[in-house]
């Protein structure tokens, strides 16, 4: 049996990770751009910025969070490294090295795909077209989703891929949990909130996982805080939640054992389990912003601590 | 609107055409395809042409140019009008191109083993002996099948009187083969209706073969064996090829930084199940750089301990180390004696008479004639520091005069081939353009030579410099059946 070289299984990790980030920075744009429009203005652009540590870097090259500034930031900025263009430069890039292995039409999506985004200026940015533009941003990441699904040869760099995916997303969620909590104006017991805002916002967060639906099939009325973040947390049939991608992953692990004898280090295996127990065991004050915000923090350390685990393991 | 012909007022002038052949004696079988492409068409033809072009870029069948962050992709321009080879005119490529590397394999072998031919005087010893890509490491290497030269690529020209003539020989990492085949699938999509009943030899079976030769080749006592094609990476602006080659043999495309040899002088390539053992190298690394501990030490694209692995003969590397010595162009103007020498026989495909400025007579002859010449220095590639003396200034020819006598072993001359030319679709016009063609041969036990091969075209009007590197582009290749 031949077997994938130690840098393609980094490539395909990665490749689906950028991705992954750029569909889910396009969620958040999205959803951000309605929590401003809904509400607050101007300074509601901060959060987004706090969430993935760049208020440093930002202000570096602006002078303030305005619309235009972080919309341009996390769009079309190549300097920025957590930016959608240089997240899909990245994936672009690891799709390139791995032209040979991965079907023509995965690299064709990816490359125009690229080449679309390199062609938006800062015009096309505008408030008005921003929730289109993050649309386009979403499909592309989701047709690139599909033709890997429909095309990639299902040999162990189809689990190094997943792998990747799945990390990526379990990420995403927990960032997505952040903005809302994230929110000065919303960082507070529950009895001082206006429910009838609050509600609002989860549902625009919802809507932004692609969850609304889902979740009032599963919670016919009401919007509870608790519940909402329980879905986004632990509902093992939401695609998104935090509990499925774990499960993904522990299945990828036992596979990548099963049919290719590639046995994961218990270092992987316990930072999984961890995981799992974080995302299943909710406590009663779970949605008080602190105690969110301190699980998120959590969550995403054990994630980092996760992948450079697999790093560590497998692509060297 | 009445649709207007592609072929009514091309004018091949005094040149021998590929396609039209010359005035009242159309070449048999290019008939047909003049009458389709008129049917089709000029407008559709150059609307087609955009088709293709904007499809080059989405498939990024591209070569890249790196600056700062920026990865700017560029295609090379590719020329919808195909190149035709009659059947009787392939037959005598095919053979003469195996009679090439025949002779090539024979004279390689030889030099770095009992150097008949340079005992025999045929061959000036210090030309090859002191020849910078001369490996003295090769030395005394017995090499599978004796194969050194495994893939091949000799660019042949067409003169005006439809002559082949060879006029290089690349014996080292010859590039260009993806496009011969990318261009076909490229024309099967665009062009369905100009194909139909032509009759036109497959191209695409062409990683097939290379397998198969890399898999014969293989140290002996390996049945199975692991190729791998090693590339300095993303950089290199043939990665495109690279990936086309690695992709159509179904071989992983690794670079220095994947490989490791290990105490036992095994090659092995780092996997996700640990190191698995690799037997074939198709490289495209040039010499110098393939192992630090052997050739430059600041090689980061090579592996280190590969040339040990090599003269033990646990590894083969496709082509064999010190291959450049027969593709230099001043051994090249031997190489119709090399043919006579080995093979007893007379060279199916005539060099273009090449003056060796090395020797006295003639270089005095270059030096008399400058401004009829094609001057060109040895030891460069991509058609660098070539000067066609009917073309040149009076200041130019000066510099070159003075370069020529600093340094006479360093240049050949040739007399100005008038190349063909083959129709060209330029801003909205057909018009002739000189071509070239680079047939490609690949040797494990025997030679197989691929019915096409590149034709480069110089774009611009009367050029005769074809190289993607100086405004060349491409066209398909049709050989007919």
């Amino acid at each position: 049996m031949s077997r994938l070289l130690s840098r393609f299984a980094s490539n395909l990790f990665w490749l689906a990770r950028y991705m992954e980030r750029a569909e889910n920075l396009a969620r958040i744009l999205q959803v951000n751009e309605s929590f401003a429009r809904d509400r607050l203005g101007a300074r509601d652009w901060l959060p987004i910025l706090q969430l993935n540590d760049d208020e440093e870097r930002f202000f570096k090259i602006h002078n303030e969070a305005s619309a235009d500034n972080v919309v341009h930031f996390y769009l079309l900025d190549r300097k920025n490294p957590t930016s959608i263009i240089a997240s899909v430069h990245q994936a672009r890039e690891n799709a390139r090295a791995l032209r040979h292995l991965i079907s023509t039409e995965m690299w064709t999506q990816v490359n125009v795909f690229h080449g679309r985004l390199t062609g938006l200026r800062s015009k096309d940015l505008a408030l008005e077209k921003l929730s289109l533009v993050c649309s386009e941003v979403k499909e592309s990441c989701q047709a690139h989703a599909g033709i890997t699904e429909g095309t990639y040869y299902r040999d162990e760099g189809w689990h190094f891929y997943n792998l990747g995916r799945y990390l990526e997303r379990a990420d995403q969620t927990s960032r997505l949990l952040d903005i809302k909590y994230r929110r000065p104006s919303l960082d507070i017991a529950p009895s001082t909130e206006d429910p009838a805002s609050d509600a609002s916002l989860w549902n625009t967060l919802l809507r932004s996982g692609a969850g609304y639906h889902a979740f009032r099939r599963v919670h016919p009325r009401g919007m509870i805080a608790a519940d909402v973040l329980r879905f986004f947390l632990c509902d093992p049939a939401f695609p998104r939640s935090i509990t499925t991608c774990v499960r993904e992953l522990e299945e990828l692990v036992a596979e990548l054992q099963r049919e290719y004898g590639l046995t994961a280090s218990t270092d992987i295996k316990e930072k999984l389990k961890e995981l799992n127990r974080l995302a299943c065991q909710p406590t009663d004050d779970e949605d008080r912003g602190d105690h969110v915000n301190r699980l998120m923090d959590r969550i995403q350390f054990l994630l980092v601590e996760l992948s450079n685990a697999i790093d560590a393991q497998f692509f060297h | 609107m009445s649709r207007r012909a592609v072929l009514t007022n091309y004018d091949h002038q005094s040149f021998f055409c590929e396609l039209t052949g010359r005035v009242g004696e159309n070449q048999p079988g290019t008939v047909e395809i003049c009458r389709l492409l008129d049917k089709i068409g000029l407008q559709s033809l150059e609307r087609r042409a955009r088709n293709a072009e904007r499809e080059l870029y989405n498939l990024g069948i591209t070569f890249t140019v790196y600056s700062d962050a920026e990865a700017i992709d560029r295609i090379l321009p590719f020329d919808v009008i195909p190149r035709v080879i009659t059947a009787a005119d392939w037959a005598v490529i095919d053979r003469g191109v195996r009679q090439r590397v025949k002779a090539l394999n024979l004279f390689l072998a030889d030099i770095y083993h009992d150097q008949k031919i340079l005992k025999d005087g045929v061959v000036p010893a210090e030309l090859v002996l002191t020849n910078a890509n001369y490996q003295k490491v090769m030395q005394g290497l017995d090499l599978p099948q004796g194969t050194y030269v495994h893939i091949c690529g000799i660019d042949v020209v067409r003169d005006e009187a439809g002559a082949f003539k060879v006029l290089e020989d690349n014996a080292r990492c010859p590039s260009g083969v993806s496009y011969v085949v990318e261009n076909r699938h490229l024309m099967l999509r665009t062009f369905p209706d100009l194909m139909d009943n032509i009759g036109i030899r497959r191209v695409s079976d062409y990683g097939l073969h290379l397998q198969n030769a890399l898999a014969e080749v293989a140290p002996a006592n390996i049945d199975n064996p692991q190729v791998v094609l090693l590339s300095p990476g993303f950089y290199n602006s043939a990665y495109f090829e690279h990936v086309f080659l690695a992709r159509e043999m179904g071989v992983p495309l690794v670079e220095g930084q994947d490989l490791f040899v290990d105490d036992d002088d095994c090659l092995y390539m780092r996997t996700v199940a640990g190191p698995i053992r690799v037997d074939v190298v198709y490289r495209r690394i040039n010499d110098d750089f393939l192992d630090p501990k052997a050739f430059r030490k600041d090689s980061a694209l090579g592996v280190p301990g590969l040339m040990r692995a090599y003269a033990k003969g646990r590894v083969t590397l496709a082509n064999a180390v010190g291959t450049g010595v027969a593709d230099d162009k001043a051994v090249y103007a031997y190489m119709p004696r090399i043919i006579r020498y080995y093979l007893d026989e007379e060279a199916i495909l005539d060099n273009v008479e090449t003056h060796i400025c090395a020797e006295p007579e003639a270089l005095k002859y270059t030096l008399d004639h400058l401004s009829e010449l094609v001057v060109k220095p040895v030891g460069e590639a991509g058609g660098y520091g070539v000067v066609v003396g009917p073309q040149a200034s009076a200041a130019e020819l000066d510099a070159l005069r003075a370069q020529v006598k600093a340094d006479p072993a360093n240049y050949i001359s040739q007399p100005v081939i008038s190349l063909s030319v083959s129709p060209t679709l330029l801003n909205g016009e057909v018009v002739p353009r000189h071509v070239d063609l680079r047939p490609f041969a690949v040797t494990g036990k025997d030679t197989w030579v691929l019915p096409g091969g590149l034709t480069r075209v110089a774009l611009k009007k009367g050029s005769l410099v074809v190289n993607s590197s100086q405004g060349g582009g491409s066209k398909d290749t049709w050989v007919l059946e």
